[in-house]
């Protein structure tokens, strides 16, 4: 009879004691009668990579939507360092599938965006914009349009822009599934050191078992209909290894392995 | 050097005032000038003042007419698209505006408002306002989504969103409708003057005609097109001034 209890007390200890930069709350969202998510709750700890990862319909995108402020949950709270949100936020920036780039703006315009709509001075802006071009790769190109970037070169815009406004949480949905398959294995291990560089919480979407497992400290999969966390895998061996060697990690491959098979009925 | 598209800007121009020569000299009609004959008809009323007494009469309701056309065109446009109710209450009066056969429409105009400036002002926005609000609503209606999301999460105020996002991102529609819109405000401008009182370059043509002196007036219609295109033209240079990324084309592309 006593067990139970010390468990439980054990368990709290454990949650308090990793810290969350984010946390999703008992979070539902019906669109009129389709659930789209039900009563999902998850922990995003600080200063680490989660990927959501499921097959299409799960409701990944929905749930980063809401943590973003872009959605409201029908029921249910998502807390930001360890305040409840329900509207975008200066601790929050976001990573588009689509780029969303404004195409009548050029890249340093573009990358600056975040912190002209903040208010911040054109002189300074155009400063931080200017660092964040260099550290993605874009030196020479800031007065470039984005019709004139390849498909990569835009991310990195879009990925310049999120890191300028200096958030401490970077959402980012699908943001490499629209690159070409070379482009986003560079992006992946950039990726990994931008992880390890910067003291930043990165959520991660995506749909790739592949991509989820070579990037993530934590891997949430959600399954669909109805949509919830089914599982949440850590992989810890090869966190620590070279980017090269990752792929050849026998853990790496089990865990991939491990995925696709509790994903595999569910894909149609 | 000359460039090859101004080259070829030349050869059309040499092509069809060189048929317009060949025409008038056949003659296809005795009420057709050459194109020799008309231009020195447009160099003589250039000359002695004739046009430019007419087209301080013309601009009058042409300017007046497009500016209130663009600024109003161009909000009434923008509130349909953000607005699903307005969409419902609006775009049907400008779909009708449209498709009305205006020359039909000049008499009961001028019942209600009379002969003056306010009614030709009315005919030359009845012409331009249409294509221009129904423009403008539907290039604000498919701002891509994303755009907007990303305004929203980089925490754009409403007005941000509107004024630095939706705007831009619709630029090249609705300056496509500005454009087409001008150039009815210029049909409008001369139909004013043949229907309701002939004014300005309506009254060259008009007088012209009646006294079959056809070279001034094929100089008058020659120079309000030669008046539409560089009025266009300037309107295209604003658009590249404004959005140069938009002119030369889409992230999406």
């Amino acid at each position: 009879m006593v067990m139970p209890q010390i468990k439980e007390a054990v368990m709290q200890l454990d949650v308090s004691g990793t810290e969350n930069a984010v946390v999703a709350r008992n979070v539902s969202k019906n669109y009129g009668k389709v659930e789209a998510l039900k009563n999902m709750s998850l922990e995003f700890p600080r200063g680490q990579l989660t990927s959501l990862l499921g097959p299409s319909g799960c409701g990944k995108t929905t749930l980063l939507k809401i943590i973003g402020g872009l959605l409201q949950p029908t029921s249910g709270e998502i807390e930001v360092n360890g305040k409840p949100v329900n509207a975008p936020g200066p601790d929050r920036a976001f990573v588009f599938q689509d780029f969303a780039l404004m195409p009548w703006a050029n890249v340093i315009r573009n990358v600056a965006f975040g912190l002209e709509l903040r208010g911040v001075a054109k002189s300074e802006r155009e400063a931080i914009a200017e660092k964040y071009i260099a550290d993605v790769g874009l030196k020479g190109f800031e007065k470039s349009y984005p019709h004139e970037l390849s498909g990569g070169m835009r991310q990195r815009v879009g990925l310049a822009r999120a890191l300028s406004v200096d958030a401490d949480v970077l959402l980012m949905d699908e943001p490499f599934s629209a690159v070409d398959e070379q482009t986003r294995r560079k992006f992946q291990e950039d990726l990994l050191r931008l992880v390890q560089n910067e003291n930043k919480t990165f959520i991660f979407v995506t749909h790739s078992i592949e991509e989820a497992v070579y990037v993530s400290d934590q891997i949430a999969i959600l399954l669909p209909r109805p949509s919830r966390v089914s599982e949440i895998i850590r992989p810890t061996g090869f966190r620590s290894m070279d980017a090269d060697t990752i792929r050849r990690n026998p853990e790496y491959l089990d865990i991939v392995d491990r995925i696709w098979a509790s994903l595999r009925s569910y894909v149609e | 050097m000359v460039s090859r598209s101004l080259q070829l800007k030349i050869l059309s121009a040499i092509i069809v005032f060189g048929a317009w020569e060949i025409a008038g000299r056949i003659p296809v009609s005795y009420a057709f000038p050459t194109f020799i004959d008309s231009m020195v008809a447009l160099v003589r009323m250039a000359f002695d003042g004739t046009l430019l007494v007419a087209y301080g009469e013309t601009l009058k309701p042409l300017v007046v007419g497009i500016l209130i056309s663009s600024i109003f065109g161009i909000g009434i446009g923008l509130w349909i698209g953000l607005s699903e109710k307005f969409d419902w209450l609006f775009s049907p009066i400008f779909i009708v505006m449209q498709a009305a056969p205006l020359a039909a429409l000049i008499p009961i105009l001028v019942m209600a408002y009379g002969i003056g400036l306010t009614s030709k002002v009315f005919v030359v926005c009845i012409m331009a306002m249409p294509v221009i609000v129904l423009n403008t609503a539907g290039a604000v209606r498919n701002t891509p989504a994303s755009i907007k999301e990303m305004g929203k999460s980089y925490l754009g105020s409403d007005m941000d969103i509107i004024t630095k996002i939706i705007l831009p991102s619709a630029s090249p529609v609705i300056f496509s409708g500005l454009r087409l819109g001008v150039s009815a405000g210029f049909i409008g401008a001369i139909l004013a003057e043949l229907k309701i009182t002939p004014t300005g370059v309506g009254d060259i043509i008009t007088y012209s005609r009646s006294i079959a002196d056809y070279p001034a007036m094929y100089a008058a219609i020659f120079s309000i097109i030669m008046l539409a295109v560089l009025f266009l033209n300037l309107l295209e240079r604003i658009e590249v001034y404004l959005f140069e990324g938009n002119v030369r084309g889409y992230a999406s592309d």
